[in-house]
């Protein structure tokens, strides 16, 4: 991403740049959706300059329809979901856990 | 056997009564299914002998003098990203096939509280992200009313099943008009109401400050009844209203004298003529039945369509990263962990799920974060603010709910930014968490009906019902 202190003043995005977002949203495609992706997400970003017409620097950001405040309730004991019934719907489970291959990886 | 009612409250009230049994009523729609679901496609798993067993559960409670409620009996089909237990819920996806949840979404549970029959699952765009249900990974659904056509999205298998009279009522969800662009497309009435008013808890999530459940119905009526039964506090949702179940019949019937309908004049163009002369004549009977309707300007609702294109794939992004392999669904087997996220991710999401869970990874990424979505938000923000200066002059706003009436297979699929255009007059409700529903109103292009859409502030359902049984009275002399 060698444009980003400038984002607008070059291509909306590149290849390097679609295969680097792949990688941080854990998603292992190949090199021609990496093309394909690229130049579809290159029109939606140009449709996407409109706003930069805005004078958006006294506005305040909105995150959700509602000023949401801190939801507080009684800590009160409730049933859970059945673990045998959630590890039913595991991949792989052993032992009343879920079981994942290693974290630490092998090959980097 | 007994004539079947085609609403679902003439459905309860005969069940309820004893007129009718709600198997009798179960097994005409299943016969409906059985006579069209495979030219349709509007399911993706038919619940029969689940259903079989509650409605004789249902006429036993009947028999034995206990009290049902205000669904009794009447079949309801749920989109397949409501999380229903023990039952498979695959949001139409690769990544979900085969996905039991432990657990009941708060709106299964009311409807099953309110004596509803549960038929099936209904397709959709993988995981609510489209605006055809061609991106669904089993196939897409057709449009009952001409199947060479698209039933929108991203709920079009709900709606299509409610068109198909295969289920008198149906739910979906709508992040950005996935709910009323569907409804539009079939000439059925949808509903999305008020942020926070209906319980989230059991939706798989796709933009969690922009989703929200609501029905689809033939009669505006029957959408009242629903959203009645599904709206309400819920302690398993922090972001539901702390509010009753809302009361809306009585408001169907109420007239539209007196009220002041918004006429937004720099509404975004490119709607088609036959849509625009709809929503000419929709104004023109809402003043014939004794509304006044006013001049309202929104002009930031122009930028609408960016907000929402970064603020839902920034939301989508963080909310699909749980489906990573680990604890449900598909996994794709690596050497470790981090391989097999990767792996499993790319091949269980199709390309739209793909292409907006980059878009806002991107969004959200360092160095562009303030360059894309905090310029969203700022932009939500304006169009908030326009509504509410909208509101303090009139009650309701109206606009067509598509620009197009459906569109044929294809015609828009290898164009992501073609199909996000379906969505300019849905998507600003979402943003501000307004209620909003499509009520059919005329007949546009090649034939096929055109959707007026009721715009309402929040909490103002009771104002978009009266509007909209207004324009359902009138739309027999319109069509």
């Amino acid at each position: 991403m060698a444009n980003a202190d400038n984002p607008r003043t070059e291509a909306p995005i590149s290849e390097a740049d679609v295969a680097k977002v792949a990688r941080l949203a854990r998603l292992d495609i190949d090199d021609a959706h990496v093309h394909q992706f690229t130049e579809q997400l290159a029109k939606v970003l140009a449709h996407f300059r409109d706003i930069d017409a805005l004078d958006l620097s006294a506005v305040a950001p909105m995150t959700q329809p509602y000023p949401l405040v801190n939801v507080m309730r009684e800590d009160v004991e409730l049933p859970t979901l059945d673990t045998d019934e959630v590890l039913a719907a595991a991949p792989e489970a052993e032992e009343r856990r879920f079981r994942v291959p290693p974290i630490i990886g092998l090959d980097d | 056997m007994a004539t079947v009612p085609t609403t679902a409250s003439a459905i309860a009230e005969a069940v309820a009564s004893g007129r009718v049994t709600a198997r009798e009523v179960l097994e005409q729609h299943l016969a409906a299914i059985d006579a069209r679901e495979g030219e349709i496609h509007a399911f993706n798993l038919v619940t029969a002998e689940i259903a079989r067993a509650r409605a004789d559960g249902i006429d036993a409670d009947v028999r034995a003098g206990r009290p049902v409620g205000p669904l009794a009996g009447v079949p309801v089909a749920v989109k397949d990203n409501l999380c229903t237990r023990g039952v498979e819920t695959t949001c139409s996806s690769q990544i979900l096939r085969g996905w039991k949840p432990p657990y009941d979404a708060t709106v299964i549970t009311r409807l099953h509280g309110a004596g509803a029959v549960i038929v099936g699952k209904t397709n959709l765009d993988e995981f609510a992200m489209g605006s055809s249900t061609e991106n669904s990974a089993f196939g897409a659904t057709r449009n009952p009313l001409d199947t060479s056509r698209v039933p929108g999205g991203s709920s079009g298998g709900s709606a299509a099943a409610v068109a198909a009279g295969f289920s008198p009522v149906s739910l979906g969800s709508d992040t950005g008009g996935s709910i009323r662009q569907p409804a539009a497309m079939c000439g059925i009435v949808g509903v999305k109401p008020t942020y926070g008013t209906v319980s989230r808890f059991g939706l798989v999530a796709y933009a969690s400050s922009l989703d929200q459940i609501g029905p689809f119905a033939v009669t505006v009526d029957d959408a009242a009844l629903l959203t009645e039964v599904i709206s309400g506090r819920d302690a398993n949702d922090s972001t539901s209203i702390p509010a009753p179940p809302m009361s809306l019949r009585a408001s169907v019937g109420a007239g539209v004298a007196g009220m002041r309908i918004g006429r937004v004049t720099d509404l975004p163009g490119g709607a088609e003529p036959e849509v625009e002369a709809a929503l000419e004549a929709a104004f023109a009977s809402l003043r014939a039945a004794g509304a006044e309707i006013v001049d309202v300007r929104l002009p930031s609702l122009s930028y609408a369509l960016t907000a929402y294109y970064l603020i839902a794939p920034a939301e989508a992004s963080s909310n699909l990263a749980r489906f990573d392999g680990v604890r449900d669904g598909l996994r794709v087997g690596a050497a470790d962990t981090n391989a097999m996220y990767g792996a499993t991710r790319a091949a269980g999401f199709g390309d739209e799920v793909q292409r907006r869970i980059m878009l806002g990874t991107y969004a959200l990424s360092a160095g562009y974060y303030d360059a894309y979505y905090g310029k969203a938000l700022k932009v939500r923000r304006l169009i908030a603010d326009d509504f509410a200066r909208a509101y303090s002059e009139v009650d309701a706003i109206l606009t067509p709910t598509s620009p197009v009436v459906a569109f044929r297979f294809g015609e828009k699929a290898d164009d992501p930014m073609s199909m996000y255009l379906c969505d300019i007059y849905t998507i600003p409700t979402n943003l501000a968490g307004h209620p909003a529903m499509s009520v059919p109103f005329g007949t546009g292009a090649h034939g096929m009906p055109v959707g007026i859409q009721v715009l309402a502030p929040a909490l103002g359902e009771q104002a978009m019902f009266r509007v909209g049984g207004a324009l359902e009275a009138s739309a027999g002399g319109a069509a």
